[in-house]
């Protein structure tokens, strides 16, 4: 059976840090005058991108591309439902053509679990975000960077490699909706760090005990606390849906602004993982200033997915060590 | 039609008899009957039930003729054991005329296979805002009594109240789906730890018990009689538990795959286990099985929903909802309600309840000389594999594909004629 | 239990550096230019102990690092992907450098062609050389060493093991049987 990546939930620590750890070595591939490696030659990544996501997109096919793997981009128009093709007859048509490897991006929570599950082809499946259900490389990176900026923060486990053991990390927004934040409270409570979600409570799931994870609905309170604060995107839908009175409100007790940032402990991070709403849910100057590690974020994401690209394709078989595998 | 002689049966699960069977109805039962000019069915000690009645089934035609048909539908009911079925109204056209219940009417005399009942549209069109003609429904050929706008809620509070109100005159009973629409707009899969994990939209509990609510609050106070499609939630079990207690005259549905299947089944993102209303928790599961054994819940209603391979062969929130359930609704009771109900107590919920309900009198009847002969017969002891190719159905979305189920039906008599037969029933 | 034949002990292999690193310094006319980048594993340690030695005798302090090729490898479709080594560069790059690399056991050849890949996209060497401690035979592909610590004759299913006390607590160069 295939290894895939769909979920961080799937990811047991030695599964993440083995991840974290061949991305690390790879990372130094963006210094290199020549930007490639051979480990790919003649594989097939497929970018199945079924909601747009230039910068989701463009950084796979960077991954890709540095591992010398041959890339095709497919944008498939909406889903079944629009009466574009059905996702069964994209994925038959994927074997056709050979792809070793497929990347799909859907905006309902599930494709990916069901393109690696039924038998319509045989490749590995990695998850670039699908509908509000996951976001496995988007976690992974944030791992990655958290583990870069905050070595000092981080307790030095007995044996094995290091992983975010001691850290405290505030999740923030929309967690109801947010891929991103499922996948995180996963993998950063897998990793050994202790995460706290904060959100009203129009935007927080009702049950959430089976989270690993505190509940907060008082962000001024939590930002003493942590390390390390993720803000997540507000999006449009949601301000027209009814779960808050409005963007001013929203911003007023849940965004991220000067006074609030300067809450945070000294050593402390500000993340977002993209597009940002600018003046919502973080203001411009915490998003530029020298505690945010955004743009990190977005360099790491090429070698977090290499990573990823290399330990599903690179031998005759997956290397990933998963949970459920 | 030659007369049969059932031999070595036990109906309702009792003494071990023959049963002769001629012009339509049981002639005799006893110990080693005569039987020249009869044709011998050899039932081996299995069990003999009235035939089963089904007051929720969706037929799919007219309209969606690639999904089932009132003849593979019907079939797939004699598979059951099923001699009655009631044809919910969400066909294309929706069945809120006389003109469209007599078609399906029609239809299912024609197939003979099982007795099709139509159930007429409370509202014109399903739409919710004003009322089908009830009336000429009920006085047409296909004599609707039950009534639904199953599929979708009746939401508006004083439309349901005039519903309620009108079937009085003639003895008719709103069959009610509940689901409070703005509760639950988008929603995939009962809200709960699982849906908060799946990133799958969530519909509430209260969704439902909301509506069951008011309706039993309205039911009372224009005493009329009201039913309850498909109760899925423990708080809806009480609820009409509370309301019999008060006099209240309710009746309440349950469908097989909410007495046996959890929305743990989502985890696999297969569609087939996508279904309105959702599959909830253990909880819920543990409190219909106590409503059936109790008689809170007054039928088993299959809910069988077929659907084309291409609507349940895609991502979970595109798919259709609903499940098949005609061929496999004994069995998974069955094996579902185990020793808290006995043969006569299934009977009471899959024959002899949904045909009083229904107002039919020629179904649900004992198994006594006289009556008509609607019969089924069900082998206690096989066990068998669902292999949803070999439903009898033309769809193939059933959740128990691959299970292995107790109780196999192995005979159906519509009236004294076979419309089913196992091969495992010897001559 | 029988006796495992070493080849060369912990004396041994101590002579064999130095003469290397002594040819090293006779062969470039000094070592100016030179870059040492030893082979994960114990190519990486080896490495250190050619720097060190070439810095006792040349007065020179050679820069010395580490090339992990598991990227490079010609047979990486032959098992699950393998985890990666480090690579240390050091600062000077490999530009218009002698670069020697470093190894243990020099068998194939195909490792030293993964090594020189690896080398090309890190940048235009002036030279490239090869240093091993132990030259084994076998070769697939038209690859020698420059400098070789012993060159030891062996059938093909034999086994090669070198220990080194910066990984496995002592100095030794054994045989076994089956390749592991």
């Amino acid at each position: 059976m295939k290894a895939h990546l769909l979920s961080t939930a799937d990811l047991d620590r030695e599964g993440a840090l083995q991840i974290l750890d061949t991305a690390q070595e790879l990372a130094r591939v963006a210094d290199m005058p020549i930007k490639k490696m051979p480990t790919l030659r003649g594989r097939t990544v497929v970018n199945l991108f079924f909601e747009d996501s230039t910068r989701t997109r463009i950084s796979f096919e960077a991954a890709a591309k540095r591992l010398s793997a041959d890339v095709i981009n497919f944008a498939a128009k909406g889903s079944s439902v629009s009466k574009g093709e059905s996702l069964k007859d994209t994925a038959l048509t994927l074997a056709a053509m050979g792809a070793d490897a497929v990347v799909i991006r859907h905006s309902m929570s599930g494709a990916p679990h069901q393109l690696a599950h039924a038998d319509w082809m045989d490749a590995h499946v990695i998850n670039a975000g699908d509908g509000t259900h996951e976001h496995p490389t988007q976690a992974l990176l944030d791992a990655f960077t958290l583990r870069n900026h905050l070595a000092d923060h981080i307790s030095a486990p007995k044996q094995g490699s290091v992983g975010l053991d001691g850290l405290h990390v505030a999740i923030v927004g929309d967690v109801l909706h947010s891929r991103v934040a499922r996948s995180n409270v996963h993998l950063l409570n897998t990793l050994g760090a202790k995460v706290t979600v904060v959100a009203p409570p129009t935007l927080m799931p009702l049950h959430n005990d089976g989270w690993p994870c505190e509940v907060s609905y008082d962000l001024d309170t939590v930002l003493p606390q942590v390390d390390a604060v993720m803000m997540l995107r507000v999006q449009r839908e949601r301000m027209e849906g009814g779960f808050f009175p409005s963007e001013r409100e929203y911003s007023q007790r849940y965004g991220l602004d000067e006074r609030r940032a300067a809450l945070l402990p000294d050593h402390a991070v500000v993340m977002h993982p993209g597009p940002m709403n600018r003046g919502l849910e973080i203001a411009s100057r915490v998003a530029d200033s020298d505690r945010s590690v955004i743009i990190d974020q977005v360099r790491n994401g090429v070698s977090v997915r290499m990573a990823v690209l290399y330990l599903l394709l690179g031998g005759n078989e997956s290397a990933l060590s998963e949970v459920n595998a | 039609m030659s007369a049969k002689v059932l031999r070595n049966v036990r109906p309702l699960g009792g003494e071990l008899v023959d049963v002769l069977i001629d012009d339509g109805v049981i002639k005799a039962i006893g110990a080693k009957l005569p039987i020249e000019d009869a044709e011998v069915i050899e039932g081996n000690g299995a069990i003999l039930l009235p035939g089963l009645v089904d007051l929720h089934t969706h037929l799919r035609e007219p309209g969606r003729e690639d999904a089932e048909t009132v003849l593979t539908g019907t079939a797939a009911a004699a598979r059951g054991g099923f001699t009655a079925v009631f044809a919910m109204a969400n066909s294309t056209p929706v069945a809120d005329t006389a003109a469209v219940v007599e078609q399906v009417w029609r239809l299912g005399q024609e197939a003979g296979l099982c007795d099709v009942h139509p159930v007429g549209a409370v509202t014109v069109g399903l739409k919710g805002q004003q009322l089908a003609e009830l009336g000429s429904m009920a006085d047409s050929a296909a004599k609707v009594r039950v009534f639904s706008d199953d599929g979708h809620c009746v939401n508006d509070a004083l439309v349901m109240r005039r519903a309620l109100e009108y079937v009085k005159a003639f003895d008719g009973v709103i069959a009610q789906h509940a689901q409070e629409a703005s509760l639950t707009a988008g929603a995939d899969m009962n809200e709960g730890e699982v849906s908060s994990q799946l990133g799958l939209k969530g519909w509430p509990r209260v969704a439902e018990e909301s509506i069951i609510a008011r309706d039993l609050m309205l039911v009372q106070y224009v005493d009329s009689r009201l039913h309850l499609c498909h109760i899925s939630t423990a708080g809806s079990v009480q609820l009409v538990r509370e309301a019999k207690a008060r006099g209240v005259n309710v009746t309440a549905e349950v469908t097989p795959h909410h007495l046996s299947l959890t929305d743990e089944l989502a985890r696999t993102y297969d569609p087939v286990f996508k279904v309105n209303p959702p599959l909830r928790t253990q909880l819920d599961v543990d409190a219909l099985r106590d409503g059936l054994a109790d008689g809170t819940l007054d039928v088993v209603g299959t809910d069988h929903a077929p659907h084309a391979d291409e609507d349940k062969d895609c991502e979970w929130g595109c798919a259709s909802f609903g499940m098949l359930g005609l061929q496999t609704a004994l069995s998974v009771v069955v094996d579902a309600m185990g020793d808290r109900l006995d043969w006569a107590g299934i009977a009471d919920r899959m024959s002899v309840r949904p045909a009083e309900i229904a107002g039919l009198s020629d179904q649900g009847r004992p198994i006594e000389v006289g009556e008509p002969a609607n019969l089924t017969l069900v082998d206690p002891d096989s066990t068998w594999i669902v292999d949803p190719i070999e439903l009898g159905s033309k769809s193939r979305n059933s959740p128990f594909a691959g299970r292995s189920l107790p109780a196999q039906i192995t005979l159906t008599l519509l009236r004294g004629n076979i419309t089913y037969r196992s091969q495992k029933v010897a001559q | 239990m029988t006796a495992v034949p070493v080849v060369l002990d912990a004396s041994d292999i101590s002579r064999a550096l130095t003469r290397i690193a002594h040819e090293i310094v006779e062969r470039n006319k000094g070592c100016a230019n030179v870059v040492l980048l030893g082979i994960p594993t114990r190519g990486v340690p080896l490495a250190k102990r050619i720097a060190q030695r070439l810095q006792d005798i040349d007065g020179t302090q050679v820069p010395s690092g580490s090339i992990d090729i598991t990227m490079y490898r010609d047979d990486l479709r032959l098992k699950p992907a393998r985890a990666l080594s480090i690579t240390e560069v050091p600062v000077e790059g490999v530009d218009d450098k002698l670069v020697i690399l470093v190894d243990d056991v020099l068998f194939s050849g195909r490792t030293i062609r993964a090594a020189m890949d690896a080398v090309s996209d890190l940048g235009r060497p002036q030279a490239i050389q090869l240093a091993t401690l132990v030259d084994r035979g076998h070769r697939e592909l038209p690859i020698r060493a420059d400098y070789v610590g012993k060159n030891l004759p062996t059938a093909f299913d034999e086994a090669v093991h070198v220990h080194l006390s910066e990984l496995d607590g002592e100095d030794s160069v054994v045989l076994g049987r089956d390749r592991s």
